[in-house]
């Protein structure tokens, strides 16, 4: 039995419907490449972001096209929900010179610039003082735009995280700081990693609202991220939501996860926010069990389509591996 | 044509480009009404305003990513480190971030920012206020850096380096900032890479680096007095790098001498002298390259072993000396 969501929304039906339908990507894409690498067909690692699907896609149903995001190293869910062609995504993710960033980035560089994707950053809280300078940038240029900074419960005890908190509060700038705490920065728990808890009480140092939501729930995601978007649209200044999720798999490929019991993912599992969106579709009778299922399926045809654009795409050219250090 | 300082050639760049292109933005600890802690952003306040010449609160890492976040969405900050040695507190932003963002995201940002720092020893301001770490950035692919020694070449780099689109180290030791030079009014610019021949002389040539440029220039003159023809090359940029001009000058004296103020060991000088040696200038050499540079210690705080630590005028002359009788 899944365990409903709590939030009645705004969003209409067919904006649902397109959210289940890009957490159900979301998850066919992770799932492939996992089953990727499992196979031998990708090289490098990768952190998959497995069972957090509603935080990426109700935090980007809340931003408008032309806002900004800066995520993290577990940011393919990220990029679908900012909107990403997920054709060049497989491409960059296979290295491909069709990649959104010419197979330079790879799984944890992602970016995906045209759509305000700004990059996910392989230095945990490395992206947040880089986002409040997008905010800063946004300011000065008096542009109405929202910067959305993504980043684990890790980046949450690293210093720069509290440098750049204390710039975008004391400048008021559009910022919203999404915390997604899925419990364990590799394998520290955040049990044993903070003093404090929940951690948005952190955002009381800046003065800034701080709020703690239920980061398997769709709708609460969303919400909160809309409330903090129009606060920092309307000049108020950031905002720091941290979203309560897990992941279901390792940290990255070399995990063997000594540090957690099946018990507790299990519990986990039971709050899958995918499967608690489609139970309340169902329910509001806004979808059936056939359509959510062809939903899924047309996910699931996306991505392998994806990979077969991928597959296809060419290897980057050797005589070009100089380009790009300088412009 | 009128002479004015290091200081002010640089606070003349600034305001000539903050004048002529919106953009460009001043950022940095005490630079707005202090006027930073050498002066050298003094009445820029008052021209631009706070939100232009921004006083930051102590935060390094995050002044660097905020210049980032600023530079990739349409600005062209300008950031002041205050000392050197504190850029030990941006590694991160400048190494991981700044240097390597437009590679990783398949060249589709660029990173055009400045950030001036005043380096060197000499002020008694000991081991924490008196690094000059030049060779830890020309390692680093991405980066561009620069060391101008008079008052004309550090305007017209200056203007160089805000116009140029990638991120650029602007290292200023702190003695120059007092010293006097022939400076035009105008907007012009000392294009990077692009080294200068300082003195010309057939017997000898010095490549130096900053402060080291008017020390060598002393010493030429009282070589020239015992019928030693120095010449002296100022490589201006150390990243891109002027070979030519180097290799050139090399192989007509046939004998160099390299000096510079950092630690020999790891520092430029041995970049110089591996270029140097691996130019055709290698078979005009008629005694071996010879480095003169800062001993391998921190920076003392007793006058008397703050000069030893580092090559003076002396010592420039003595290793010419000691290069003339080699061979």
């Amino acid at each position: 039995m899944t365990i409903p969501i709590l939030q009645a929304t705004s969003l209409t039906q067919s904006q649902q419907i397109e959210m289940l339908e890009q957490m159900y990507r979301i998850r066919a894409f992770e799932e492939k490449a996992d089953e990727l690498f499992a196979l031998g067909r990708v090289h490098g690692t990768m952190h998959l972001s497995i069972g957090q699907e509603a935080v990426a896609v109700g935090a980007g149903a809340a931003l408008k096209p032309d806002d900004y995001v800066l995520n993290h190293h577990r940011g393919h869910g990220h990029c679908i929900a900012k909107g990403a062609d997920i054709n060049f995504m497989m491409a960059e993710f296979m290295g491909k010179a069709t990649g959104l960033c010419k197979g330079r980035g790879g799984s944890m560089h992602i970016a995906d610039v045209e759509r305000g994707n700004l990059g996910a950053n392989g230095i945990v809280a490395g992206g947040i003082p880089i986002a409040v300078g997008v905010g800063l940038s946004v300011q000065m240029q008096r542009q109405s735009r929202v910067v959305l900074s993504l980043f684990g419960d890790g980046a949450v005890n690293e210093g720069v995280f509290h440098e750049s908190m204390n710039l975008a509060a004391i400048w008021k700038l559009p910022v919203v700081f999404l915390c997604e705490n899925n419990q364990y920065a590799m394998s520290m728990p955040v049990a044993r990693a903070f003093p404090i808890h929940p951690l948005s009480k952190r955002a009381c140092a800046y003065d800034m609202p701080g709020e703690t939501v239920d980061g398997n729930d769709v709708f609460a995601v969303h919400e909160t991220v809309q409330r903090a978007a129009e606060r920092a649209r309307s000049g108020q200044g950031p905002t720091f939501i941290e979203c309560v999720t897990y992941r279901w798999k390792g940290h990255s490929k070399s995990d063997q996860q000594k540090y957690r019991t099946r018990e507790e993912l299990e519990q986990w599992k039971a709050k899958d926010p995918i499967q608690r969106f489609a139970s309340y579709l169902i329910e509001t009778r806004q979808l059936t069990a056939e359509g959510v299922e062809q939903i899924r399926k047309r996910a699931s045809d996306t991505i392998e389509e994806a990979l077969r654009f991928a597959e296809a795409s060419p290897e980057p050219d050797v005589n070009t591996i100089l380009e790009g250090v300088y412009a | 044509m009128r002479e004015i300082t290091f200081a002010e050639a640089i606070r003349e760049a600034l305001r000539l480009e903050m004048r002529r292109d919106s953009r460009v933005f001043l950022i940095g600890e005490d630079i707005g009404v202090y006027g930073g802690a050498f002066g050298v952003t003094i009445g820029l306040l008052e021209e631009f305003g706070t939100e232009r010449v921004r006083d930051t609160p102590i935060s390094e890492a995050a002044i660097t990513g905020t210049c980032i976040g600023a530079a990739i969405t349409g600005m062209r900050p300008v950031m002041e480190i205050q000392f050197m040695d504190f850029i030990a507190l941006a590694m991160e932003q400048l190494v991981l971030q700044a240097a390597k963002m437009r590679f990783m995201l398949g060249g589709k940002v660029s990173v055009p920012m400045v950030l001036r720092t005043p380096a060197g020893s000499g002020t008694g301001a000991a081991a924490q206020h008196s690094e000059s770490l030049e060779a830890w950035f020309v390692h680093i692919p991405g980066l561009k850096v620069v060391m101008p020694s008079t008052p004309h070449d550090a305007k017209g780099l200056l203007l160089a380096s805000m116009r140029d689109n990638n991120p650029v180290i602007f290292v200023e030791h702190k003695l120059l900032y007092k010293t006097k030079g022939s400076v035009p009014e105008d907007d012009y610019e000392v294009p990077l890479g692009v080294a200068e021949v300082k003195r010309p002389g057939r017997d000898v040539t010095i490549v130096a680096t900053s402060i080291m440029i008017p020390r060598a220039l002393s010493a030429a003159t009282k070589l020239a007095a015992e019928g030693i023809e120095v010449e002296v090359v100022d490589p201006r940029t150390l990243k891109p790098l002027d070979t030519d001009t180097i290799s050139a000058s090399v192989s007509k004296t046939g004998r160099v001498l390299i000096v510079h103020e950092a630690c020999k060991t790891g520092g430029i000088g041995g970049e110089l002298a591996a270029q140097i040696a691996e130019s055709d200038a290698l078979f005009y050499l008629k005694a071996p390259i010879k480095r003169l540079a800062g001993l391998d210690i921190p920076i003392p705080y007793n006058r008397t072993l703050e000069r030893h630590a580092v090559p003076q005028e002396e010592n420039i002359v003595e290793a010419v000396r000691d290069l003339m009788a080699a061979g």
